[in-house]
């Protein structure tokens, strides 16, 4: 992995002498922080959707260690799963999938995300596109309906009642027709209706297992901050961004357009801005490169939202801006000193 | 250059060491566009042969008149010739499916494979040699649009040559037959061809090295050529 | 290098050469090309009329024959025409040659080409008895399920349409003019409706006043083995 904490400093000074490695930041021990910043989120995201939440974590978790450990070869294979990576692309993935999707689905996208998205360019630190969203881009193109079906947020007194689509077998649709209920963001696409802030803010609304809660998402989100495991300017200049974009069009037309707020706090705008666009390997190097993305970001995604066909684009905002990151570290290379450029 | 290989060995390398598709990665317009299904393929397949072996006879038969300056446009126009024959015989014969295969069946012309093979060998090799590399390559093709149309006609639709496999209840991998899907399993296929090369490849150096071992013993300066 | 230039020179064949073989492989491939138009010209044109006839009388129930009708100065002539253009319906009679109904065809963009739809209306009851996609390009697996799905296109048979009909989500349906649109093909659900509406729009003026319907003049019979 890129030594992510370098690009912490000030890019015209570019001291790298002796002593290199300056804090115990070991690939392990940054995932580690990750791990933490996710528990709220996913344990609100068993809160409100339940046993089904939790099985579909376990087995696109188990898809990923299982493919990562099929592919290393033997010696490394000790190594590359006890850096966590695998199981965090696992976790990740099953956080952006909706709570009644089939569990070999969820199986599968594990699979595919390690697979598509990390080995086959050549492991951890390789790859080009984040590879939970790779994951989940997969399974939306492959099973569109089944990933655009979500069920409704239960609470705590519903937690063993597992959606009955959850256990289609294999290769097979569930037979039970799935409680479908609408997103907010597809109720504001599709039927022009908002949803009011505080069940958005809390996470009591339908969407993908790990999304809805804004609050628990800003939490896990702080803390990376405070921990610099992610680089504050990424999210930052997402939220920004999408704030200014959608502010814009809410005043040329409040009816159509959502709010800002709205916009911040629904979907996968949060999930996507801590958890998936600062993935140091998929995003640039300095600090100038992390604006021009998070702003790429945020524009997109809006963009995406308000005049395109699908109610969410945070998945395709961010792997369409992980495809221009070689591009903007290319052109965002401090010079080097006494260089003509 | 033909001479010590014989005519059988044309064919058989076009099938497999020489493969159009996996060795040589051509001929990828037709290969990801119609492979949505086993049926398109092997159509496509049949097309692609017969089209490839007339040119090579047609260009092989008559590589002593055709003019150096000229010889890709006169390639271009017998390969065009019997793309039209093709297209208005499947358009007759196969109306239903000729509605799939549409646009991409004029597009053979465009195959570069097939105007490689003319440049590349039947242009300088005799008639019997141009026809078996011929069918070889084409055959090797059709392996490989046969292989991708399989694979993307299970998971895509659940079903070999329209025939069900799973049942009703089967979930169908729309990306399969999708664009996308074409790209995908072109892209494992590739991975496991070459994983398999080179898996034999390294099976075939350990031979030779244990065969080495034993002939060094005898005559030291011989083992090398059992390398190849 | 002056001397392998003079060389390559007068090897180098005469410009008429050149010409003189394109020519000929251009005139012999026009000349095959020419054949197998021939060949198959007829084969051809009896399929695509047969496609025509057979989604005519699908969508039609009970009809025997069919006529072509074209609207021209404002009004309907019967006409005997290969091709089919914007401006042609057809009509449909029973075995005792009495008016039945219209088939009627409109097309639209979809979500990917155009959607060629071709329904059944009668007159007398401003029913619409059946729909037929003629042609289209939707996304396999979603969108081509406005034919292959029959719960929607079974929506279409005895669909009154005394005001325009809607696509509403499936299961929504409450209304008679209400259409339960397909489950991941939205898009191409109601371009399927407004291609039905626009055509009901454009040609419900022109139609001929009830009893006044052309008698049968050029017809096409409906033959027995279509009629699976």
């Amino acid at each position: 992995m890129k030594n992510h904490q370098l690009k912490k400093e000030d890019p015209h000074l570019l001291l790298q002498s002796a002593p290199l490695l300056r804090q115990e930041l070991t690939t392990p021990a940054a995932m580690k922080d990750v791990w933490i910043a996710l528990l709220p989120a996913t344990a609100a995201s068993l809160w409100f959707f339940g046993l089904s939440a939790l099985l579909i974590i376990l087995t696109s978790i188990a898809g990923a260690i299982l493919t990562e450990w099929v592919f290393t070869d033997k010696e490394k294979r000790r190594f590359a799963i006890s850096d966590t990576s695998a199981g965090l692309t696992g976790l990740l993935i099953a956080l952006t999938l909706p709570p009644g999707l089939p569990l070999w689905m969820a199986f599968l996208g594990g699979c595919v995300s390690i697979g598509l998205g990390k080995v086959v360019w050549g492991g951890l630190g390789s790859n080009i596109f984040n590879p939970a969203l790779l994951g989940r881009a997969f399974l939306l193109g492959t099973f569109p309906i089944a990933m655009t079906t979500w069920g409704a947020a239960g609470g705590p007194g519903e937690f063993f009642q597992i959606h009955s689509s959850n256990l289609a077998l294999p290769f097979m649709q569930s037979q039970v027709d799935a409680m479908s209920a609408a997103t907010p963001l597809g109720l504001m696409k599709f039927e022009q209706q908002g949803t009011a802030l505080w069940p958005l803010f809390t996470g009591n609304t339908a969407g993908s297992i790990g999304e809805t809660s804004a609050l628990f998402l800003l939490l896990g989100g702080i803390y990376l901050l405070l921990r610099r495991g992610i680089d504050w300017r990424i999210p930052a200049a997402i939220f920004l961004t999408a704030a200014l974009f959608s502010f814009i069009m809410f005043l040329t037309d409040g009816d159509k357009y959502p709010s800002p707020l709205f916009t911040l706090f629904s979907g996968g705008l949060l999930l996507g801005a801590f958890f998936m666009a600062t993935d140091p390997v998929t995003s640039p190097l300095t600090p100038r490169g992390c604006w021009i993305f998070g702003i790429g970001i945020g524009f997109l995604v809006v963009l995406i939202r308000l005049f395109g066909g699908l109610p969410e684009g945070m998945l395709y905002a961010i792997l369409l801006m992980n495809a221009a990151t070689p591009l903007i570290d290319r052109y965002t290379q401090p010079k080097i000193f006494g260089r003509q450029g | 250059m033909a001479t010590d290989v014989s005519a059988y060995e044309e064919m058989i390398k076009g099938l497999w060491r020489d493969n159009p598709v996996f060795v040589q990665v051509l001929g990828m317009c037709p290969m990801l566009a119609v492979t949505n299904s086993a049926i398109n393929a092997v159509v496509m397949g049949l097309a692609t042969f017969f089209v490839l072996v007339t040119s090579s006879f047609l260009v092989s038969s008559f590589k002593q008149w055709i003019p150096k300056q000229v010889r890709i446009s006169l390639y271009v126009i017998i390969i065009a010739t019997f793309v039209t024959v093709v297209d208005y015989s499947i358009l007759a014969m196969l109306p239903a499916i000729h509605k799939e295969l549409g646009a991409f069946i004029p597009l053979i012309v465009a195959n570069c494979m097939i105007l490689g093979r003319q440049e590349a060998f039947a242009s300088k090799h005799n008639v019997k040699y141009a026809v078996m590399d011929a069918v070889g390559m084409s055959g090797g093709f059709m392996i490989a649009l046969l292989a991708l149309g399989s694979v993307r006609e299970i998971l895509g639709v659940g079903a070999l040559f329209g025939v069900d496999l799973f049942g009703a209840n089967f979930e169908p991998w729309v990306i399969m037959i999708l664009p996308p899907g074409g790209f995908l399993t072109l892209g494992l296929l590739l991975l496991f061809f070459n994983w398999f090369t080179e898996r034999r490849r390294q099976f075939l150096i350990k031979v030779a090295d244990a065969d080495r071992m034993l002939a060094v013993e005898k005559v030291s300066t011989e083992g090398v050529k059992d390398n190849g | 290098m002056n001397t392998t230039n003079t060389t390559v020179q007068t090897q180098e064949p005469s410009s008429r050469r050149l010409v003189m073989s394109m020519a000929i492989a251009g005139f012999i491939s026009g000349m095959i090309i020419i054949a197998i138009y021939m060949l198959t010209f007829d084969t051809i044109k009896e399929n695509k009329a047969r496609e025509l006839r057979l989604a005519v009388f699908k969508v039609l129930p009970h009809v025997s024959h069919m006529q072509k009708l074209h609207f021209k100065d404002n009004k309907l002539v019967v006409v005997k025409a290969d091709g089919m253009d914007d401006e042609m319906i057809f009509a449909g009679y029973d075995k005792d040659k009495k008016f039945i109904g219209y088939a009627i065809q409109g097309k639209a963009p979809g979500f990917q080409d155009t959607v060629h739809v071709l329904y059944g209306y009668l007159s007398s009851n401003s029913n619409i008895t059946g729909m037929e996609i003629l042609d289209s390009r939707e996304t396999p697996g979603l969108g081509d399920k406005i034919f292959k799905d029959m719960d929607f296109v079974g929506e279409f048979i005895n669909l009154p349409m005394h005001k325009d009909i809607k696509a509403v989500k499936k299961g929504t349906k409450t209304h008679e003019n209400e259409i339960d649109a397909i489950t991941g093909a939205t898009i191409s659900s109601k371009v399927v409706v407004k291609i039905i509406n626009q055509a009901f729009k454009k040609w419900s003026p022109r139609l001929a006043e009830q009893g006044n319907e052309p008698a049968l003049e050029l017809y096409e019979a409906k033959v027995n083995k279509e009629s699976q």
